[in-house]
């Protein structure tokens, strides 16, 4: 029998290319954790920061009396917009020409930072005020355009208090949750340049600076960059939903405003927005309306920036579009209600993620995005982030099955491996045990071995590596005499089946 | 009914005591408990370490043990563990179709739909919630993340607690939150896990209770084992274990077996005496 090799023209999508932007750290997880959990200040803050906007999601949840219907509907809408993304994003490029904006596409990072720099560069600008956008974190944007000479300033809140503080951001929606207000007062003192020396740590003081800070940027910059939460195709409609105002003066008072999204956040139509707007703010600030919603259309003549610029950018999406283990990841809306609810973000913090996506969705939609490359591959450790306890599928206002899309993962990140690995092995071994009840009762003997590791305390507290992971904190009981089989063989005899 | 029981690899080999319990409180109940002699593992820690080529043999071996349920041969499996029955309800067919076995899947499909978890088959299937134990113990309970998130038993395992003569039950804080064992998630982010380990004991001890009850000996040898390093006092027992219980259980010899027992999962020493639950407190 012989097969023949048509030369089929294939394209695989590519997964985001390393190199650019921000979606793999350094270490892998449980190395960034073990450091992050010592860190005393750290663990107070985000125990009690997260602790808040659970208790306020959950209160502002509760009252919708469909909220199931919502999250049914979200997840459905999101499914409908996957199956048709390429016709939804033409249709959304045909809309917004059509109203005066100009429709750029972006294969990955590099191409997207390069396309805002030239747009930039073009419209004479040395400086853009940012609105809050993961897009442009996962780009690393800002460092782009530092690298072409244009300076970009971060006006939300948060993000300023993560950019003069020279950090990183450790939450999709609350990037310095891992600062105190004390800290964010001794930031501000030290990075802005006409800060009042007597500056406190009041919340209303340290705002009041902020505002004063950034009234300057907003009044002078020619170019604003933004992200986008929802585009709608049917319009060529796109919006930005925030709680502080710096965007609405982002997307009004600039002549240019470039906005940079993943192909991911189209939806079909005005009504669709009617759902995501219910179920976003509620599972993000835990509010019942954020205080701004924006939404602009092309370019209108005399009101607001008079050119407009959409970059769609793919950076591993089509890829992740393509594997049916995975697509689901790409329903998220970034409202970050699975980190608020994972009790491994809440100890570990978002910095042990690495990537900028941190906390359960990150935990899959970063290897997502990147792939997965090997054994040695930092990604590889972040779908082994989590319990699977599954409270992150509870509250994700789309239904995205996190915990399936976790062991799928952790599935890819086995399948990468180059050569076996320990764990490799022991799994290998343990399926042959268990496919046998005689090998199984050979490996319990083995494991009754263990009763004089005990003595007579009926307790076992040192065991060699890997173990010894386990004894660190916990003991372990001594085996039984008897398994369960044994005693049920011996007391019920012939009565097994 | 004719019950077989699902001991899970790990309740056969390390737990015993709960799948003894398990048999002993469905035969009380009346009914006709089987032992399926090739068991092994549902395969969940292959697939939850994300070994799903490696767990298709498992689950094959584990659906061709079990199958004798889709075929009217049992009315049931059983199994004291919410984690194993949310393997074989959730994940099974999904390792089969993934491995391109849809025969299989289509069959641990029909095992799956008639496989419970304790408390699931007692309440549901069963239509009981008073099970006329005895366990004069002040008793917390922790709800196992898949018995609540995967399973969804709701209140059931606290409607069986509440009916137990002499049981005072006290409500856990921050009881839905999950103990941080996670299965090899406990060995390979180790850090994490005691962190979450720690508050969850925190919890149990602000209860003042003498015990902590769950219905998965996996949670229950995280939290005894932390319970027991720490010295604490408070022990961990199984709920098949607490519903098992009677008077006739609770007698002084039965309770010198524990004696020297800390706290963690007990030991027995023979499967000879009732004592399923040690009930003295471990010295500290």
């Amino acid at each position: 029998m012989s097969t023949t090799d048509l030369p089929t023209p294939t394209v695989r999508p590519a997964h985001a290319p390393a190199g650019t932007g921000h979606l793999r750290g350094t270490r892998p997880f449980p190395a960034e954790a073990r450091d992050a959990l010592a860190n005393t200040q750290l663990r107070r803050n985000l125990g009690k920061a997260t602790g808040v906007i659970r208790a306020k999601r959950a209160a502002v949840v509760d009252e919708v009396p469909d909220w199931e219907a919502l999250r049914r509907s979200g997840s459905a809408i999101k499914a409908d917009v996957m199956a048709r993304l390429p016709e939804l994003l033409e249709q959304l490029e045909a809309a917004v020409t059509a109203r005066g904006g100009v429709v750029h596409w972006a294969r990955d990072a590099a191409e997207a930072n390069a396309i805002v720099l030239d747009l930039v560069r073009a419209a004479g600008g040395d400086e853009v005020v940012k609105v809050k956008s993961m897009a442009t974190q996962e780009t690393g944007l800002n460092e782009a355009l530092e690298a072409g000479g244009v300076a970009a300033w971060e006006t939300d809140l948060a993000e300023l208090i993560v950019q003069l503080g020279d950090d990183r951001p450790s939450h999709i929606l609350v990037p310095a949750i891992h600062r105190n207000r004390s800290e964010i007062r001794e930031i501000f003192l030290r990075e802005m340049p006409d800060v009042d020396p007597d500056l406190t740590d009041e919340p209303r003081r340290l705002a009041m600076a902020a505002r004063t800070h950034l009234r300057r940027k907003f009044l002078g910059a020619k170019v604003a960059v933004s992200g986008a939460n929802f585009a709608v195709a049917d319009t060529g409609t796109l919006s930005v939903v925030e709680s502080e105002g710096n965007g609405r003066m982002c997307l009004t008072l600039p002549e240019t405003l470039i906005t940079l999204m993943g192909v991911e956040k189209v939806v079909p139509t005005w009504s669709d927005l009617e759902v995501f707007l219910q179920l976003l703010p509620r599972s993000s600030t835990g509010e019942r309306m954020n205080p701004y919603t924006s939404t602009w259309t092309g370019v209108t003549p005399g009101d607001g920036p008079q050119a407009f610029h959409l970059v769609l950018m793919d950076n591993g999406r089509s890829g992740v579009l393509a594997d049916p283990d995975g697509r689901e990841a790409l329903h998220c809306i970034r409202c970050s209600a699975c980190l608020n609810v994972c009790p491994v973000y809440e100890r570990a913090g978002g910095h042990a993620y690495g990537s900028v996506y941190p906390g359960p969705i990150g935990a899959v939609l970063s290897p997502l995005l990147t792939g997965i490359t090997g054994e040695d591959d930092v990604n590889a450790s972040l779908p082994y982030a989590s319990s699977l306890c599954g409270a992150c599928f509870d509250a994700c206002p789309v239904r995205i099955d996190i915990p399936n899309l976790l062991v799928q993962q952790r599935a890819a990140s086995v399948e990468s491996h180059h050569r076996p690995t320990g764990q490799d092995v022991a799994m290998r071994a343990a399926r042959v045990a268990m496919t046998s009840a005689g090998r199984f009762r050979a490996a319990e003997k083995g494991l009754g071995l263990g009763r004089v590791l005990g003595g007579r305390s009926g307790r076992i507290t040192a065991l060699p590596w890997p173990a010894s992971r386990w004894t660190a904190s916990r003991d372990v009981p001594v085996p039984p005499a008897e398994t369960a089989r044994d005693w049920f063989a011996r007391t019920r005899p012939g009565r097994e089946r | 009914m004719r019950i077989a029981v699902m001991a899970t690899c790990l309740g056969d080999a390390v737990a015993p005591q709960a799948v003894r319990a398990t048999v002993e409180l469905l035969e009380r109940l009346g009914h006709d408990v089987v032992f399926p002699p090739g068991q092994t593992c549902c395969g969940q820690m292959h697939v939850n370490t994300g070994y799903l080529r490696e767990a298709l043999p498992v689950v094959r071996h584990a659906t061709e043990v079990f199958g004798p349920v889709a075929d009217g041969e049992w009315d049931a499996v059983v199994a004291p563990s919410g984690s194993c029955t949310g393997c074989v309800r959730h994940q099974h067919a999904m390792v089969a179709r993934r491995g391109g076995d849809e025969a299989l899947a289509v069959r641990a499909e029909a095992v799956a739909a008639r496989t419970y978890e304790l408390s699931e088959l007692l309440v549901d299937v069963l239509g009981v919630t008073d099970v006329g134990a005895y366990y004069p113990h002040r008793v917390t309970y922790h709800p196992t993340c898949h018995s609540l998130r995967m399973l969804r038993v709701g209140d059931k395992p606290l409607q069986l607690l509440r009916a137990v003569r002499g049981l005072e039950l006290v409500e856990l804080p921050d009881a839905e939150v999950c103990c941080g064992f996670g299965g090899t998630f406990a060995l390979k982010n180790a850090d994490t896990s005691t962190a979450m380990l720690a508050d969850k004991m925190s919890a149990v001890l602000s209860t003042g209770a003498e015990v902590c009850s769950a219905g998965d000996s996996s949670c229950l040898l995280h939290i005894g084992g932390g319970l027991g390093r720490l010295r604490t006092g408070v022990r961990t027992v199984h709920l098949a274990e607490v519903l098992a219980s009677t008077e006739a259980t609770q007698t002084p010899s039965a309770r010198s077996l524990a004696a020297g027992v800390a706290a963690g999962v007990p030991r027995t020493e023979t499967g000879e005496d009732p004592a399923a639950d040690p009930t003295e407190e471990a010295p500290v």
